[in-house]
């Protein structure tokens, strides 16, 4: 059932790889930026405010493919902004992850947020009363403690962008789902088969995630 | 004629140097309720205020705009001459200077209690870290909860975790200690390990306000009584005088309710 693999010409396990590569790289970036949204969101400054605000509230209601592919299309086709350039394989991999943590970092800027809120106000009051600054309160003080909360929603984000990895396919991105694609086309008559080992594929690389990080979260759980 | 006008007015500002923290003529509104009225209060270096009232009178409001944890809509405070500044570096300075203990406690509950009365040390005043843990350390001693000083907030009582906030706010060295109903949160066996630490600190020479409704406290350790009611100062007096021969019917009522039963 499975011979088509033994022909050595689909590498499954380097287009897995490459999904892996773009959830890690991603994860990192969105992580980033959407802390940086997150602080944007709650800071004291009027205009920061309404640029987080808009931007989440743009970014993460326009669809993952429009803006992976306004990244390819848009970015390095028409504006010949390629990031660092090289082969076109290598551009379509920077703008894939590029378009990833755009759309990513809102979600967690989102869930960073509810998290804020979960820590008491009386924590901050007594950081500023201190004499910690707005960049201290916020770094020293309220996001461990929100990181913490939001740790399993945060898994949830990471599971979805581990799967909408996929995205990257439609700018011709070599990962699993592209080559889904191109073994679905070859073979046919192994139709369900495919589906089912891809499926698979990508159960083995969320359902880690997901256990890994609950446990995470009830460990470090701040007590109050 | 006019040097007779500045000796004058030299004689007049003379007591005022010797005032750690002034408040003139503050106002505030909390939407249509208006929360300070015309506050005028001078504390002096080594002063412990206490001020009561009931609730909703505006003492605890009172006492976080010291150190502007609540805006004011107008009026003045300065605090050691200086007047409060709007936000901003030179905010944070100034509470550094302030030392501020909550009625719900407020300690960071992701850090030890060791880690807590440190991080003002490290971050604010950039002390060194072995300097900053001696200091610690011998201040946790000094509030007798040296002994828990590697546990999480949440493992300790609530006595603890406010003398735990005591030391935290004694390690920035601050000019002036505000006390927003210390003892208001605690079960009562645990009162008095507060009150102890809070006598001892009065006894050393620290300005304090204090906002409480621990009447043996005002009687005991303050210099001046401050009564308030409906967001204005109605009494002033020394603690004895207070409670023995209040001059308002307001305070004679406030007294009679909580003093006789």
């Amino acid at each position: 059932m499975f011979d088509f693999l033994d022909s050595g010409q689909y590498d499954v396990l380097g287009a897995f790889w490459v999904t892996v590569q773009l959830t890690l790289y991603s994860a990192v970036g969105s992580l980033i930026w959407g802390l940086m949204l997150a602080g944007m969101r709650v800071s004291p400054v009027p205009l920061m405010r309404a640029f987080g605000t808009s931007y989440v509230n743009i970014v993460r209601n326009t669809p993952l493919t429009l803006l992976v592919l306004g990244c390819s299309l848009g970015l390095d086709q028409t504006l010949g902004i390629s990031l660092a350039g090289g082969t076109s394989k290598e551009i379509g991999f920077r703008l894939a992850i590029l378009g990833l943590i755009a759309y990513t970092g809102t979600f967690v800027c989102e869930a960073l947020r509810s998290g804020i809120n979960t820590v008491p106000v009386g924590q901050a009051e007594a950081a500023r009363a201190l004499g910690l600054s707005f960049f201290q309160v916020l770094t020293l003080i309220v996001l461990p403690q929100a990181f913490r909360a939001v740790i399993a929603p945060l898994a949830n984000v990471l599971i979805a962008l581990t799967k909408n990895t996929t995205v990257a396919a439609t700018i011709g991105v070599a990962e699993a789902a592209l080559l889904m694609k191109e073994m679905l086309e070859n073979e046919s008559d192994a139709l369900f088969a495919v589906f089912a080992g891809f499926a698979f594929g990508f159960v083995l690389l969320t359902l880690p995630t997901g256990l890994l990080l609950g446990w995470v979260a009830k460990r470090v759980a701040v007590k109050r | 004629m006019s040097g007779v006008s500045v000796t004058k007015d030299a004689q007049d500002a003379a007591p005022a140097a010797d005032d750690l923290v002034v408040l003139s003529n503050v106002n505030k509104h909390f939407g249509a309720l208006h929360v300070l009225q015309d506050i005028d209060l001078s504390i002096a270096r080594g002063e412990v205020v206490v001020v009561i009232g009931p609730s909703g009178s505006g003492k605890s409001t009172l006492c976080r705009t010291i150190n502007r944890l609540e805006t004011i809509d107008s009026g003045t405070i300065t605090v050691d001459g200086k007047e409060l500044p709007s936000e901003g570096r030179e905010l944070a300075r100034l509470r550094a200077d302030v030392g501020m203990v909550f009625q719900s406690f407020n300690l960071f509950a992701h850090k030890t209690v060791l880690q807590n009365v440190m991080l003002g040390q490290l971050k604010v005043r950039k002390t060194d870290s072995a300097a900053a843990l001696e200091k610690a350390k011998s201040l946790l001693d000094r509030v007798g909860v040296g002994s828990q000083a590697d546990k999480y907030p949440a493992q300790l009582s609530g006595g603890q975790q406010q003398r735990v906030a005591i030391a935290r706010a004694l390690a920035m060295d601050p000019k002036v200690m505000l006390f927003d109903e210390p003892t208001s949160a605690l079960d009562p066996e645990m009162i008095n390990e507060v009150l102890e630490v809070m006598q001892q600190l009065a006894r050393e020479g620290m300005t304090m306000v204090v906002v409480t409704h621990e009447m043996g406290f005002a009687r005991s350790a303050a210099n001046r009584v401050v009564f308030m009611a409906d967001g204005k100062i109605v009494e002033e007096a020394a603690p004895e005088q207070f409670f023995s021969n209040p001059r308002s019917d307001r305070a004679k009522d406030f007294l009679s309710k909580i003093l006789h039963h």
